[in-house]
C-alpha cells in the first residue's frame, strides 16, 4: 500500500512540437481509487504509462510511497497493470498467465499456486485455470487480466481502460466488480478511462484532464456540483450540461427574453462575457409564459423521466438544448416549451477564461 | 441452405465459439468451379508426370531403363521381376550417396538453426529495444538483401583460407548463416512487429527481463514465422550446390548435390543411376514440405499480412 505523487512530471514525445503532458501534479492517497478521465488524446494514458515506467519522464518526479521511482524500470516499481486489450500471454494457460509475474519474482512454486488459487477464487476463475486465453470469453479474459494484477499484491494497481473491450452489459457488471475488489483489497489504484460514467461510479476521486493538463481533482459529486471550469462542466454529466452565453444585465444573465438570475457580486467578477451552465435536470417546464422558449426537436422518453432536446433560436445557445422533464407528458416534436432554471443550481463561468465565477 | 444459429443467451459467450455452433452451410459447386478444379487437376498431373517417370525408372533394371520407356511398365505392372533396388544399392554404397546424405544433414541442420537463432535475437532487438541508430541499422540489414551472394565468394574464400577453414563444415555453416541472415532478420522483425506491444509491456511490468521476454513470450508467439523461415532456409541449404561446391567441394565431406552432379560427370554411361540419386536427394525436402506445409504457405505471406 502506498501513496502516489506526481511532481511536475513531464512527457515530451521525441519529434512532437509540444509536450503530451507538460507537467502534472497529482497526489493519490493510500488505498484510494483515483480515476483519470478526459477525451482521447488528453494525456491520461501517457500519465499512467509514466507511472508504470513504460514512458520516459522528461522532467519532474514520480513517487510511490516515499520512493522516487522516476528512473526505475517497470519491474522495480512494484506495480501491476491491466491493459485495455488485456495483453494476456496467448500460449500460456490462465494459471500460468497469473503466475508469470510471481515466477519472475522467483517465488516458490507452492506459494505461487496458492496465490493463484486465491485470486482465481475471488474472480470466479477457478474452473478455467487450465484453459488458454483464446478459449475464454471477453469478460473472463478481463478477469484473468485482473487476476494477474491481484496475485502480485502490488503497491499500486494501474488500469488503462480495462472495460472498453467489453460489451455494454458486461461493462456495467465488471465495473462494480472491479470497484468492489479494489475496496476489499484496499490497494491504491490509478484507473484511466474516457467514459465519465465509469469515472463517476468507480472513483473515490476523479482527475479530469484536457490537453495534458489537470483541470480538476475532486470527488465525483463535487465535480458534478461545482465544476471548476467550462471544460469540466461540459465533460462531466450525461446528458451534458447546457452552456448558454448571455448578456449581462443588472439582475442576471439575459438569454433572449429570459433572464437567468445571477447575483450582482458574481457578475462583477466576469472579465469579458459570461456563460451560464444549467444541467438538464435543473430546468423545470414552465406552465405560463415565463422562461426560455424552445422548439422540441427530439423527445427521449425513458418512462420515469423524459429528455426534451430543442432549439431556442437565441444566439449563443446550443442547437441542442437539453431539458429533463417528468415522463409521459405527451410532448410532440415541433411543440414549443418554456424552461425555467433553478437559480440555486446555476453554474456561472467567465466566457474568456472559462473559470467558474460562483 | 443456411441455418439460423441460435443467439447466445448469456452475454458472456465467446464470439469465437459461435463459429462452431452449427455446421457450415454446404454449397453446391457451380459448373465454373468444376471446370477450374478439373483444370488444376490436369495441370498437377502434367507437372507430376516427369517426377513419376523418374520414380518408376529408379526401380527398374539398367537394361530396361536404357531400352524401353518407363511407361511400358504399365503393360504388366504386377510383374514383380521387373522391379529392382539395384540402382539404389549402387548409388548409396558404390557412389557414396549414403555418406553424402549424412553430410547434407550435418550441413543443413546447423546452417538452418544458427541463422534463425541469431536473426531472432536481432529481430527482437530491432522490434522491442530502443537504441540509437536502430532504424538506420535495420535499413542497412534490409539493404543487404539486394547484394548477390556471389560477390562475397572471393573474399570469403580468402578469409576462410587464412584460418584453414576451406573444405570444413564450419565454413559452409558460416557462409549460409551470413547469406541467410538479412532475409531472416527482415521476416522475423516484420512478424514480431505485428505482435501486440502491450504483451511485451505487460511482461516488463511483470518483471521479466528482455532475455526472459524473448524466450518465454516472443519465441513461442513467433513460432509460425520461425517455422516458415526455417523451412525456407532448410530447403535452400539442402538444394544448394554453389556454396557447397566452393566451401566443401568433392570428397569425404561432399553433400548430395555435389555427389549427384559428379554422377553425371563421371558416369556418362550409367545415367540410369541418376534416377535413384535424384530420389534420395528429394526425400528430405519432400518430408519437410509435407510435414510443415501449413507453415510453408503461411511463410509466403509472413510479414506482408498482419496476424
Amino acid at each position: 500500500m502506498a501513496t502516489v505523487r506526481f511532481d511536475k512530471a513531464q512527457r515530451w514525445y521525441p519529434g512532437a512540437d509540444k509536450p503530451a503532458v507538460p507537467g502534472i501534479d497529482l497526489q493519490v492517497e493510500d488505498g484510494e481509487f483515483m480515476v483519470l478521465v478526459g477525451p482521447s488524446g488528453c494525456g491520461k494514458s501517457t500519465t499512467l504509462r509514466m507511472l508504470a515506467g513504460l514512458e520516459e519522464v522528461n522532467s519532474g518526479n514520480i513517487h510511490i510511497g516515499d520512493r522516487d521511482v522516476t528512473s526505475l524500470t517497470p519491474k522495480d516499481r512494484d506495480i501491476a497493470m491491466v491493459f485495455q486489450n488485456y495483453a494476456l500471454y496467448p500460449h500460456m494457460s490462465v494459471a500460468d498467465n497469473m503466475a508469470f509475474a510471481l515466477k519472475m519474482a522467483k517465488m516458490p512454486a507452492d506459494e505461487r499456486k496458492q496465490r493463484v488459487a486465491e485470486a482465481a477464487k475471488i474472480l470466479g476463475l477457478t474452473d478455467f485455470l487450465d484453459r488458454k486465453p483464446r478459449a475464454l470469453s471477453g469478460g473472463q479474459r478481463q478477469r484473468v487480466a485482473m487476476g494477474r494484477a491481484i496475485v502480485r499484491n502490488p503497491q499500486v494497481f494501474l488500469m488503462d481502460e480495462p472495460l472498453s473491450n467489453l460489451d455494454a452489459k458486461m461493462r456495467v457488471q465488471t465495473r462494480t466488480d472491479i470497484a468492489k475488489i479494489q475496496r476489499d483489497l484496499g490497494v491504491t489504484t490509478v484507473y484511466v478511462t474516457h467514459d465519465q460514467i465509469e469515472a463517476m461510479t468507480m472513483g473515490d476521486r476523479v482527475a479530469v484532464m484536457n490537453l495534458g493538463v489537470l483541470q480538476q481533482v475532486d470527488t465525483p459529486l463535487n465535480l458534478y456540483d461545482r465544476p471548476i471550469n467550462l471544460f469540466v462542466a461540459g465533460f462531466i454529466g450525461s446528458p451534458a450540461m447546457n452552456l448558454l452565453e448571455g448578456e449581462v444585465t443588472a439582475d442576471g444573465v439575459r438569454i433572449g427574453d429570459y433572464t437567468v438570475p445571477v447575483s450582482r457580486e458574481v457578475l462583477d467578477r466576469a472579465t469579458n462575457g459570461i456563460v451560464v451552465g444549467i444541467r438538464p435536470e435543473h430546468w423545470t417546464i414552465a406552465e405560463g409564459d415565463e422562461g426560455l422558449p424552445f422548439e422540441v426537436t427530439v423527445v427521449e422518453e425513458l418512462g420515469a423521466d423524459a429528455y426534451f432536446y430543442g432549439r431556442s433560436g437565441v444566439e449563443g445557445t446550443p442547437d441542442n438544448l437539453i431539458v429533463r422533464g417528468g415522463g409521459r407528458r405527451s410532448v410532440q416534436k415541433g411543440q414549443t416549451l418554456r424552461a425555467v432554471a433553478d437559480p440555486e443550481r446555476v453554474h456561472v463561468f467567465d466566457k474568456e477564461t472559462g473559470d467558474r465565477l460562483n | 441452405m443456411s441455418q439460423a444459429v441460435p443467439a447466445p443467451i448469456d452475454g458472456d459467450v465467446d464470439p469465437m465459439g459461435s463459429r462452431e455452433a452449427g455446421p457450415p452451410p454446404k454449397r453446391r459447386m457451380s459448373a465454373g468451379g468444376v471446370l477450374v478444379r478439373a483444370a488444376v487437376l490436369g495441370l498437377c498431373l502434367l507437372w507430376l508426370v516427369p517426377t513419376f517417370g523418374l520414380l518408376v525408372s529408379s526401380f527398374r533394371a539398367e537394361e530396361a531403363v536404357k531400352n524401353t520407356g518407363w511407361w511400358t511398365v504399365f503393360k504388366s505392372p504386377l510383374d514383380f521381376s521387373q522391379w529392382t533396388l539395384a540402382s539404389y544399392d549402387s548409388v548409396i554404397f558404390d557412389q557414396g550417396m549414403g555418406n553424402a546424405f549424412l553430410n547434407s544433414i550435418v550441413v543443413t541442420v546447423p546452417a538452418t538453426i544458427i541463422p534463425i537463432m541469431i536473426a531472432a535475437f536481432a529481430a527482437y532487438a530491432f522490434t522491442f529495444m530502443r537504441f540509437p541508430g536502430r532504424e538506420l541499422l535495420f535499413i542497412i540489414v534490409v539493404g543487404l538483401l539486394v547484394v548477390p551472394l556471389q560477390v562475397a565468394f572471393v573474399p570469403l574464400i580468402q578469409i576462410f583460407g587464412q584460418y584453414n577453414l576451406n573444405g570444413t563444415f564450419l565454413a559452409v555453416w558460416l557462409a549460409h548463416t551470413g547469406f541467410g541472415m538479412p532475409l531472416a532478420i527482415y521476416i522475423l522483425r516484420n512478424y514480431m512487429a505485428s505482435l501486440p506491444n502491450e504483451i511485451i509491456e505487460s511482461a516488463a511490468v511483470d518483471g521479466a527481463s528482455h532475455f526472459r521476454t524473448f524466450w518465454s513470450l516472443v519465441v513461442p508467439m513467433s513460432v509460425p514465422a520461425l517455422a516458415a523461415y526455417a523451412i525456407f532456409q532448410f530447403l535452400w541449404v539442402w538444394n544448394d550446390l554453389l556454396v557447397a561446391l566452393l566451401f566443401l567441394g568433392a570428397g569425404d565431406n561432399e553433400v548430395v548435390t555435389i555427389n549427384l552432379r559428379n554422377m553425371i560427370g563421371d558416369l556418362g554411361q550409367e545415367w540410369h543411376l541418376l534416377t535413384a540419386g535424384a530420389f534420395i536427394s528429394m526425400i528430405i525436402p519432400l518430408a519437410v514440405f509435407f510435414a510443415l506445409q501449413r507453415f510453408f504457405v503461411r511463410g509466403l505471406t509472413a510479414g506482408s499480412v498482419k496476424g
